[in-house]
């Protein structure tokens, strides 16, 4: 079985993985290793929860983990490429709607020119103008 | 305005460091101004377009969403905003002189993201990794996926231009402005100016 590469926020991981049917199935041992989720009794499960699953044999097949399905499951996008055998597990619309409803800046960290990092909450207690900008 | 109370943070959607480094080396700022080449912000605040600007008050509450307001009038005669509205805005509102706009006012104004919306900031995430990983055919297939999922969003379908060897101030470009101010302009729009305004 050769391997996907899953990009999940700033990690990628290599995960044993086959295409059958235009499907990505993951290995399911793989899925744990890499990215800490496994199905057991009709849940999908990391070390911080469990999710209930409607159809639990929708998202296992012959051992593996389907990819779009697991996806779903958690209620995020994901853009496959199965030529280049990668795919990018992208925010959930829910998670982030709820998020920008509740009027919370969400955090962030991200580098200055000389790759320091920053974070949005080193500066609470401040007011701030955010700026999203561009050169092109 | 910079001091103990209040910063600027800026964040660049650029494709590298590099591309941005020139003007902010020019303007030499004393606050944090920040490089995001994975669209970061535009995902966790559903940016679609720049320039994108929020206030955020002492408590980390987003008190004006998702407005449009640019620092200089250079341009002025394509967007009809004069830069000078919104600082003035700005200044009463880092000053105290008046209040920022309630909580209601704030989720009336705030826009949501939707499933397509999500689908197409994946496709652009799958596309720049793939591009920054040296595969840049198979990027373009997923830059170009997520422009048609969400043909409104200018930090995809523009902001991929300068990894795909195409001019973002082009005739693609010039195209896509005029679809979209002949659609009546969505998404990307100014606040009606509903703080800072009102002098106490």
């Amino acid at each position: 079985m050769s391997t996907f590469t899953i990009i999940d926020g700033e990690r990628a991981v290599a995960v044993p993985a086959r295409v059958s049917g235009g499907r990505v199935v993951l290995e399911a041992a793989g899925l744990k290793d890499a990215l800490g989720w496994e199905v057991h009794d009709g849940l999908l499960c990391n070390d911080a929860m469990c999710i209930p699953l409607a159809d639990a044999s929708a998202l296992t097949r012959d051992d593996g983990v389907d990819l779009a399905a697991f996806a779903a499951a958690l209620d995020r996008a994901v853009a496959v490429d199965v030529a280049e055998r990668a795919a990018f597990l992208g925010g959930s619309a829910g998670e982030r709607a709820q998020a920008l409803a509740s009027q919370q800046a969400p955090d962030f960290t991200l580098p200055d020119l000389a790759g320091r990092p920053h974070s949005l909450a080193e500066h609470r207690g401040k007011k701030i103008l955010l700026v999203a900008w561009a050169s092109w | 305005m910079t001091g103990q109370g209040f910063t600027v943070i800026t964040v660049a959607l650029d494709k590298t460091a590099e591309d941005a480094r020139p003007w902010i080396e020019k303007a030499q700022p004393t606050h944090p101004a920040l490089i995001d080449t994975r669209h970061v912000l535009a995902d966790l605040y559903n940016v679609v377009n720049v320039p994108t600007i929020f206030w955020i008050d002492e408590r980390g509450r987003i008190v004006r969403p998702n407005d449009v307001a640019f620092g200089t009038d250079t341009f002025k005669h394509i967007t009809g905003l004069e830069s000078a509205r919104h600082l003035a805005a700005l200044r009463a509102w880092v000053s105290g002189r008046t209040p920022a706009p309630g909580a209601d006012e704030v989720r009336r104004q705030q826009p949501l993201p939707s499933a397509e919306d999500q689908q197409a900031r994946a496709e652009f995430g799958l596309g720049q990794w793939l591009w920054a990983q040296g595969r840049p055919a198979a990027a373009e297939r997923h830059f170009v996926r997520g422009g048609e999922l969400a043909p409104h969003d200018f930090t995809i379908r523009r902001g991929t231009m300068p990894m795909r060897g195409i001019d973002p101030m082009g005739p693609q470009f010039r195209e896509m402005l005029q679809s979209w101010v002949g659609a009546g302009r969505p998404y990307y729009r100014p606040l009606p100016d509903t703080a800072g305004t009102k002098e106490n």
